[in-house]
């Protein structure tokens, strides 16, 4: 009985990350996609110089961070791709996700001042342990750039 | 496509900024190496397991990034940089962006070719 729940508990836990943690993700990827329409209009470039036509507005720094946790689901899937090799697709979205909301809340910033372009932007990872050794707990991303009306 | 991790083109004149571009890939190799790895670190030397791994991994960023800068209509990428960060043991994450630009010849000898 005891063997049968230690092996039915993770499944349960795999089997609800991929439903439940699928979902969270789906409905995350819509909620960016729809906010970067919004803030289209705000150009954004990683260029270090700003152009003359600019240089007489006054620049402030913006800055949005985001920290996006792993589900068992991914954290099983990157497991078996630990074993075989190859790209971990369940992490390029967790990423890629920290990312984008790190950038919008950047923009959202920018915006709230009356910005229109956002210069010289950067980024900065890092990644968040969970309480068991070894295992990813989420990935924490900084963007920082220089506004400028 | 001109890809650089310079701000400016020598030769060219950037005409248009169309944003930031990136690509990302997480990785890993087989259990395989991460024995070798393992055997390596006893003694010492070049994991060429991993060196391998990351020269592959950026490769595949710098594609996802260059698709990015294609859909935007660019024919060129510059200020380009790459970050690295290891998302669990045995695996890496490989960042590659940069900002994707519309360039033209500066020569007088050859004139633009129609900048959008």
């Amino acid at each position: 009985m005891e063997a049968l729940l230690q092996l039915l508990i993770p499944l349960f836990l795999v089997l609800m990350g991929l439903i439940v943690g699928k979902g969270i993700e789906l409905h995350h990827f819509r909620r960016l996609a729809e906010r970067e329409k919004e803030y289209r209009d705000i150009l954004v470039t990683n260029l270090k110089t700003i152009p003359p036509q600019l240089e007489n507005t006054q620049p402030f720094l913006v800055m949005g961070a985001a920290v996006i946790a792993t589900d068992y689901f991914k954290v099983f899937a990157a497991g078996i791709r630990g074993f075989f090799g190859g790209e971990m697709k369940s992490y390029v979205t967790l990423m890629e996700r920290a990312r984008r909301e790190a950038v919008l809340r950047m923009l959202e910033q920018a915006r709230a001042q009356g910005a229109k372009v956002v210069w010289n932007v950067r980024y900065e990872t890092t990644m968040t342990e969970s309480r068991q050794e070894k295992k990813t707990g989420g990935a924490a991303i900084l963007a920082y750039g220089t506004a400028l009306k | 496509m001109i890809v650089v991790n310079t701000e400016t083109i020598p030769g060219y004149k950037i005409v248009q900024i169309k944003g930031l571009v990136q690509g990302n890939t997480v990785r890993a190799k087989h259990i395989g190496r991460d024995i070798a790895a393992s055997l390596k670190n006893l003694v010492g030397g070049e994991l060429t397991g991993y060196t391998e791994l990351l020269v592959e991994s950026r490769r595949e960023a710098m594609a996802r990034m260059l698709a990015q800068a294609q859909q935007l209509g660019a024919n060129a990428v510059v200020n380009v940089r790459f970050a690295t960060s290891s998302i669990t043991s045995g695996a890496a994450e490989l960042y590659a962006y940069g900002t994707a630009v519309v360039a033209a010849a500066d020569t007088p000898a050859q004139p633009a070719q129609n900048p959008a």
